[in-house]
């Protein structure tokens, strides 16, 4: 490493494709590339890892038995439980409730305060966190939050704009109450605090993001999803609601009706379990970054496992659109230390533009996400027009220089500390020097089925926020997630509260996880592997090979 | 079609070490970690949090976003032949040779409880649930804590004098991973203290714009809705016509 030069962060190598870039600024400035057609987007997402060959495989068992979904996915689907009627006594409820909201992300966290404030006393609510309640991908959420607000950008322009980039497999009622609700989600986050960036005359500043017709993001300099979500976390702990932190579920219970009736708890760090019986349960666990899919790295918190998926589907959940994935844009490439991290899509609504090895713009910067990574890695692997990394790794340029160049000297600083504290700290200065991207991982695009108000098709089972499928369709919006987790996560809230007004606790038993047991020995196969995940396994191979368990 | 295939796995085996784990037969560099004391070998590339994982630990506290966003890797490490005890967080800090390291698996700090509905909008928050910010001494230890830079004493010392927008401005990036309490000879939650000002400052100090007020009385009467029930009711040949018709917004 030492015969390597550095210079401001970057190897030698690199630094001479970074002067073309610099050099090629001030040419680029007012000549963007423009926008696709619908055809040329049609061309380019032929490299999309969705769309390229192989990496999915049809389901054999369950409510999706035929549908293709990523390997792992389907890996994880069809696996044998953890834990089996042996092993624990379900009769025993070690905690009652009304609702129980599992994932303590924005959407689990809005579900519990909605469900109070709609009659829920707070003792009868429990929200289960896997990890801490904050472990959730919301909190790292930074570009910005979409809400149709000014008198040019109405309702019906968030709607197309949505349903167009996901290329029209959304669920029409969804992705209304998505748009409708959208300034309500404003508004109640105004009350309960949240410091939006705002004009000197008390407007929001509103940003484009990729596939939007208007600038309609709403952000919190390039933090949204962390201020966002510390203000809601903070609402539900001075309310004093329940949470059990480090203690995911990992299995549900059913009654003899197939109705949701609870879960059981496990603590990750005692290995004891504990029951939950439940009259409504809303699932809010997120997406499967985590599962590294086509073996892309991911921008995904540590527990992004896709768990709630396993846990609905032994229990009959129909999914929709799960065979997408969304990878976003612009991860970062270089350093290794940070690969695969997220560089937020702000930088290019601010004007940020990729660039390859030559000092060439070669895409319209804000087409919808997949498209946008597609003609990244089209321009790296394709047309060999990228730069390789000490590491092996391919990618192109963002030329973050190019936001101050435009809004003036100070404006990074400003608009995007967390990205250029990050960089600062591999001695890279992104006001002077342009950072390497390359795609990756982002973001379950589909997953549990629901209607309007997050419910699904199994009863007393509603879910909220990314573990849930169809309000975007097959490619997600940029500053739809942190608006959907919120929408949804509010609706579910409200719609469990009215449901355990009239119900009762049911039995608690694992008779769906039977069934499904049945049907795995009855498809072939194999009970080697086990879920829900929890967490990857990230040790070192030397370490776990003399590993053993002496307890 | 075999080239594309092809491409997914080149792109696949160029991030391997990330998604599967460094091969100790492709490092090249190495140095020496002590967590909790005990030395480790470990590839020099390595962040504090990726470092552990190599040496065998299974993360379950002090590991959350992995990205610098969550606050739950704070970490407390000192370089061998040093006095000084420094933080940072573990995703993000690389390691270095001789580095002796613990994380900081929780924060059993106060945080208060109250409803921002009935709070008033001065300095008597503060004193109502956090007292103990007078007792600040200024000896900036916190700010010296800070894995995010941020000046935390200055934040301190503008909820002590009642300025709600100083002290959001100053705190805003904090990721509440709580090592400024932890430091604090004065035991101040910082974090937390800056929370509530900054929720303050949300509710009371800046204002809901007047074009969101007028959009939600738009919908309140129901002005998009016939707009919007058509859009439901669309094919998606209409949807696409639509879609492709739409006119971008200047850019003025």
């Amino acid at each position: 490493m030492s015969e390597v030069k550095y210079i401001g962060g970057y190897p030698e190598h690199m630094r001479q494709s970074i002067e073309i870039v610099n050099r090629s600024r001030a040419k680029r400035k007012d000549a963007v590339p423009a926008a696709m057609s619908a055809e040329q987007r049609q061309e380019t997402l032929q490299v999309h890892p969705d769309y390229a060959p192989g990496g999915k495989r049809e389901l054999k068992i369950g409510p999706n038995k035929g549908d293709p979904v990523p390997v792992p996915v389907a890996d994880l689907l069809e696996s044998y439980p953890l834990i089996d009627k042996t092993d624990v006594d379900l009769s025993v409820a070690d905690h009652e409730v009304d609702v129980m909201i599992i994932g303590g992300g924005l959407a689990g966290t809005a579900a519990a305060l909605l469900a109070q404030d709609r009659g829920v006393e707070r003792e009868k609510i429990l929200l289960i966190n896997k990890l801490r309640h904050g472990d959730c991908n919301s909190i790292m959420a930074e570009g910005g939050t979409q809400a149709a607000d000014r008198p040019i950008d109405p309702p019906d322009r968030h709607f197309l704009d949505t349903i167009g980039g996901g290329h029209y497999a959304n669920k029409p009622d969804v992705v209304r109450a998505l748009v409708e609700d959208a300034p309500l989600v404003m508004h109640w986050l105004e009350e309960l605090g949240v410091v939006f960036d705002k004009r000197d005359n008390g407007d929001y500043v509103e940003n484009w993001g990729g596939g939007t017709s208007a600038r309609r993001m709403h952000s919190c300099r390039d933090y949204t999803g962390l201020e966002e979500f510390r203000v809601l976390r903070d609402e539900f702990r001075a309310r004093r609601i329940p949470s059990i932190e480090h203690s995911p579920a990992i299995e549900l219970t059913t009654d003899a009706s197939g109705r949701v009736t609870g879960a059981v708890l496990y603590n990750l760090e005692t290995g004891a379990y504990h029951v939950v019986s439940a009259k409504a349960t809303v699932l809010a666990t997120g997406g499967f970054g985590r599962l590294h899919i086509r073996g892309f790295p991911t921008t995904n918190h540590y527990g992004a496992t896709a768990d709630g998926l396993v846990l609905a589907y032994r229990a009959g959940a129909k999914l929709r659109d799960a065979d997408t994935v969304q990878y976003h844009p612009t991860g970062a490439a270089y350093p290794v230390q940070i690969v695969g991290f997220l560089l937020t899509e702000k930088l290019r609504s601010a004007g940020a533009q990729p660039i390859n090895k030559d000092g060439e713009a070669f895409v319209f910067p804000l087409e919808p996400r997949d498209v946008e990574a597609s003609a990244i890695i089209r321009e790296c692997y394709v047309r060999e027009n990228g730069i390789t990394t000490p590491s092996g790794l391919r990618g192109v340029w963002l030329d973050t220089p190019l936001i101050d160049a435009i809004h003036g000297e100070g404006y990074i600083e400003r608009a995007f500390p967390a990205m250029k504290r990050m960089y600062a700290r591999f001695d890279i200065d992104i006001t002077v020097d342009p950072v390497l991207i390359f795609p990756t991982l982002h973001y379950q695009n589909g997953g549990v089925e629901t209607d309007p108000d997050g419910a699904t098709n199994i009863e007393g089972l509603w879910v909220a926020g990314e573990v849930s499928g169809g309000v975007h369709g097959k490619n997600r919006l940029m500053g739809n997630s942190t608006l959907g987790t919120m929408v949804f996560g509010r609706r579910a809230g409200m719609a469990a509260a009215e449901y355990v007004r009239s119900a009762t606790g049911g039995q608690r038993t694992f008779q769906h996880v039977e069934s499904f047991v049945n049907a795995l020995e009855g498809a072939g196969v194999a009970p080697e592997r086990r879920a829900p995940m929890l967490l990857p396994e990230y040790r070192g191979k030397a370490a776990l090979a003399r590993m053993i368990d002496v307890w | 079609m075999s080239e594309s295939k092809t491409m997914m796995e080149r792109i696949s085996e160029s991030t391997r070490s990330l998604t599967t784990g460094v091969d100790s037969r492709d490092v090249e560099h190495w140095v020496t970690i002590y967590i909790m004391g005990r030395g480790y070998e470990v590839p020099a590339d390595l962040t504090i949090m990726t470092a552990m994982e190599f040496a065998g630990y299974k993360l379950i506290r002090s590991c959350g976003c992995r990205q610098g966003f969550c606050g739950a890797c704070a970490t407390v490490f000192r370089r061998e032949g040093q006095y000084k005890l420094e933080s940072a967080l573990a995703c993000q800090t690389r390691v270095e040779d001789g580095m002796y390291l613990v994380q900081i698996p929780f924060s059993p700090a106060e945080a208060a409880y109250y409803d921002i509905e009935s709070e008033s909008y001065d300095y008597s928050v503060f004193s109502k649930h956090y007292p103990e910010v007078a007792r600040c001494v200024s000896c900036n230890t916190c700010t010296k804590a800070c894995p995010q830079d941020l000046e935390v004493m200055d934040y301190i010392q503008s909820a002590i004098k009642g300025d709600f927008e100083s002290l959001a401005e100053q705190s805003f990036d904090c990721i509440q991973c709580g090592l400024c309490a932890l430091r604090c000879p004065a035991e101040i939650v910082h974090y937390n203290v800056g929370h509530l000002g900054r929720r303050m400052f949300g509710r009371y100090g800046s204002p809901e714009p007047e074009h969101l007020k007028t959009r939600l009385a738009e919908m309140e009467r129901g002005e998009f809705s016939s707009a919007l029930d058509a859009l439901v009711g669309a094919s998606t040949k209409k949807l696409k016509e639509l879609y492709a018709a739409r006119v971008r917004e200047s850019d003025e």
